[in-house]
């Protein structure tokens, strides 16, 4: 299993997830062809109710102790269905279909 | 003295405290560029210790407060995060009311 799907998997079983987006973003570092270094984290859960940012990252980052600690850098956002409506003006985007079904 | 009352002293005695990689006029990482500059932007004074050239902090600072990564920025006396939580901070105008709290209780 590559990086991102365990991080993908590990988020999926320990949060209530409206919308997750986990983007491998190691080729924007300087490091070797291969590494996995660099991801983001796009969580919007209403486990986050009620909670302050501080909070939600500790849950995060206790989730993925193991991944975060094999990685150099994991940048993270976080915000319930209701906050992302206010930021972006809609519900969130379900991906595209990408012919797995085919 | 041991590296875990250093840490606290820097926190306790600076309003607002940044653990980084580098400096904040000579980052080293990106993340601790983006919050660095987030900090300068409030106008006030900050402290700030660079990890890469003190790697006792480096390696102790994450069980302090029990956070893995870096920067850590701390205002008056807490944890508020890392870069992805002080940047959303700052374009939210949170980070400039803290920041100025925390700089006249210290004041």
């Amino acid at each position: 299993m590559n990086m991102q799907t365990q991080i993908e998997a590990k988020l999926n079983q320990s949060f209530n997830i409206n919308f997750l987006e986990v983007v491998n973003e190691t080729h924007m570092h300087n490091v070797p062809a291969d590494a996995e270094s660099h991801f983001k984290v796009t969580l919007v859960s209403n486990d986050f109710e009620g909670k302050m940012l501080v909070a939600r990252h500790r849950m995060i980052n206790k989730t993925l102790a193991e991944e975060i600690s094999n990685i150099h850098a994991l940048a993270l956002h976080t915000m319930t269905e209701e906050e992302y409506f206010k930021k972006f003006g809609k519900i969130p985007e379900s991906p595209q279909c990408m012919g797995g079904g085919a | 003295m041991d590296v875990m009352d250093r840490i606290k002293q820097a926190v306790e005695e600076n309003a607002v405290m940044i653990f980084m990689k580098g400096e904040p006029k000579m980052p080293m990482c990106g993340f601790s560029s983006q919050a660095a500059q987030a900090l300068m932007a409030c106008g006030k004074e900050f402290g700030y210790c660079n990890v890469i050239a003190d790697q006792e902090v480096m390696a102790n600072l994450p069980r302090f407060a029990d956070w893995p990564t870096f920067p850590q920025i701390y205002i008056g006396g807490e944890l508020i995060g890392g870069a992805d939580i002080t940047v959303e901070l700052s374009q939210n105008g949170e980070l400039q009311k803290m920041v100025d709290a925390a700089s006249v209780a210290k004041a």
